[in-house]
């Protein structure tokens, strides 16, 4: 267990720094960094000043080097457009963006699980059947759709739910969070199932196909055979099974909603980290661009980590593998 | 020849379990019906809704035709410049389509090209692309495209961007898109390198870039089409998304992403239909698509026959 562990931790190290490389590579050669910090009338003495200040004639592997250091100690450099330090635009919006991802994946996993259980015990029943239609609108259905339709009819049509920004919200130490008032709570409601939606469709869709799976193995006709009710073999033997891949599956989702939050928050704008990201996008903001794809990696690679290890503890049948390697 | 192998097709398990099912011959009718219009756009649109010269101001927000004040002018309404909503969906459904079809030629080429050689030649090279790929995959495509298409806009200098954007787009949704296919022809690459054809291929002194071009190829390219069409799917998808998110093809040549944008800012002074009609065209053709690929997928998997 402990040489997976390290194995594993070094292929993270080893991503980062890819990573870390490519926003280098960004930052470094996308456009000239002095050009963009500086107005018109800066003298080329200036300029050159400010170069060997920055450190930009050093040797590349010394830059490199330096980048990478200053991005561990979180500093992501000065924004271009906005002039503020990049780490901290990224601390204010980060709370937005964890508590929508953190609520639309409970949602997609609360809701998802028990409609993938119910179409795999009655495949045919009309339920399952709306169950199943749902999931393929969920998929064909853009994000950025199903979030506009919502706004249209419950925003505009109906006028239940506000339909941008976050509400109010209450600071707890550096943390804003809307989740304590009523407009906080109201915000939150479309964005979030915006984005878990088409999560949700995909989690149903697995535990369906493998609940399927697992209802044809031998072990559970035998409990059957035991005279088992229903109730202990379905949720007991079978779920039980089936919530192995899942586990895996959901954890990689985790990093995507993170992701396909840019989508939803601009729709609903919501300040949150993907906006940042997008509008960085469009003003050329190359800082916040480099800052954004490590802060995303380093989520993709510590979720990615933690499920391969939680893997190995759910499922005995890799231990054995692993123990010997 | 030809009528040979079209009797074969006709006579096929797949032309067979294609005819059996209704909703994939519905999703094929639809999806052909969607790609006719897009092509035949100038000779069905009611105008051009790209030449500024036909478009009027003061036509501008005219509401669908079933409703009061709506005209046969403008069948499915108008949008703020007065664009005919209906002659700029045709028009929009063609850059889409145009977009994704050429994304997913590209990612097929990339794809299939390393995974054959990483396939064939195995090793230190095929360690190395696959690594790539295994580090690509586990970040989401649109992720992917959003940076390229980022990376891209910081390289050109911004007049060079509207021309170019086209290309940009393709390139940053098909090297989005490469992983899927490059594994799978990797996969069956090195089941058929070590057949028998190959081998005397071998020993006949054919190059290794002929045995897999023309030997290897043929034998790995069924799965290849079923990935193509569900990639179709994702690569129109994600040209929408980065159309919609402003960083995709802009509004002097709109794509169904670019209207729904645009659309989506008179969602609050009541004219629905900017955005209601382009967003249930993509879905439609994101429907249609989808299903031909689920079926696509279960036709060509032997074990479900």
């Amino acid at each position: 267990m402990m040489a997976l562990v390290l194995r594993r931790l070094l292929q993270s190290i080893v991503v980062m720094l890819v990573v870390a490389l490519m926003a280098f590579t960004i930052f470094r050669y996308v456009g000239d960094p002095v050009a963009m910090m500086v107005g018109q009338e800066t003298s080329l003495e200036e300029r050159a000043q400010l170069r060997v200040t920055l450190g930009l004639d050093d040797p590349i592997p010394v830059q490199f080097g330096r980048f990478v250091i200053s991005m561990a100690q979180g500093n992501f450099g000065i924004s271009y457009q906005i002039g503020r330090p990049v780490s901290e635009l990224l601390v204010e919006r980060l709370p937005a963006t964890l508590e929508l991802s953190g609520i639309a994946a409970l949602f997609a996993l609360l809701v998802g699980i028990p409609m993938g259980v119910y179409t795999a015990l009655y495949p045919t029943r009309w339920l399952s059947k709306i169950f199943l239609g749902i999931s393929l609108i969920g998929i064909s259905l853009p994000t950025f759709l199903i979030g506009i339709l919502l706004i249209l009819l419950f925003g505009v049509t109906l006028g239940w739910l506000p339909t941008f920004g976050r509400g109010e919200v209450v600071a707890i130490g550096g943390w804003t969070t809307g989740l304590m008032s009523t407009s906080g709570l109201k915000s939150l409601i479309m964005p979030a199932f915006t984005l878990g939606m088409f999560q949700l469709t995909l989690i149903m869709r697995l535990v369906r196909s493998e609940m399927l799976e697992v209802l044809r193995t031998d072990y559970i006709k035998f409990a059957r055979a035991r005279g088992l009710s229903n109730r202990v073999v379905n949720l007991g033997h079978a779920l039980k099974n089936t919530l192995v891949p899942v586990i895996t599956i959901t954890g990689l989702q985790l990093g995507s909603i993170i992701a396909f939050a840019i989508i939803t928050e601009t729709v609903f704008q919501w300040p949150g980290m993907g906006l940042l990201f997008i509008q960085a996008i469009s003003m050329v903001d190359i800082p916040i661009m480099a800052a954004y794809l490590v802060l995303i990696a380093f989520f993709f690679v510590i979720i990615n980590l933690i499920v391969d290890l939680l893997y190995h503890v759910v499922d005995p049948r890799l231990r054995i593998d692993t123990d010997q390697g | 020849m030809v009528i040979e192998s079209f009797r074969r097709f006709v006579g096929s398990d797949i032309w067979f379990s294609f005819k059996q099912s209704k909703v994939t011959l519905c999703a094929a009718a639809v999806s052909a019906a969607i790609i006719l219009a897009a092509v035949a756009a100038p000779l069905i649109s009611l105008q051009n809704p790209f030449d500024p010269v036909v478009l009027d101001l003061m036509d501008a927000f005219s509401p669908p035709v079933w409703l009061e004040e709506g005209s046969w002018v403008f069948p499915l309404g108008s949008d703020d410049q007065g664009r005919d909503l209906y002659s700029a969906i045709l028009y929009g459904s063609r850059v889409s389509l145009l977009i994704g079809f050429s994304s997913v030629v590209l990612a097929m080429f990339v794809g299939v090209t390393l995974g054959l050689v990483a396939g064939y030649v195995g090793g230190v090279v095929d360690g190395v692309i696959m690594r790539v790929a295994d580090v690509q995959i586990s970040f989401p495509a649109i992720l992917i495209a959003l940076l390229i298409d980022g990376v891209m806009r910081a390289l050109l200098p911004g007049g060079r961007h509207e021309e170019m954007v086209f290309y940009v787009l393709v390139l940053s949704i098909g090297l989005s898109q490469w992983v899927q296919f490059a594994r799978t022809v990797r996969g069956s690459t090195m089941v058929e390198r070590n057949k028998e054809y190959v081998q005397a291929a071998r020993v006949i002194g054919i190059s290794a870039p002929m045995i897999m071009l023309r030997h290897i190829l043929p034998n790995v390219m069924g799965p290849v089409l079923v990935i193509g069409t569900i990639s179709l799917a994702v690569a129109i998808l994600t040209e929408a998304t980065l159309s919609f998110l402003g960083v995709g093809v802009p509004p002097t040549e709109p794509s169904l992403g670019t209207l729904i944008r645009v659309g989506q800012d008179f969602l609050f002074s009541g004219e629905w239909w900017i955005v209601i009609f382009p967003g249930v065209t993509l879905a439609t053709l994101i429907l249609a698509v989808n299903l031909l690929g689920d079926w696509m997928r279960d036709a060509f998997n032997p074990k479900l026959r």
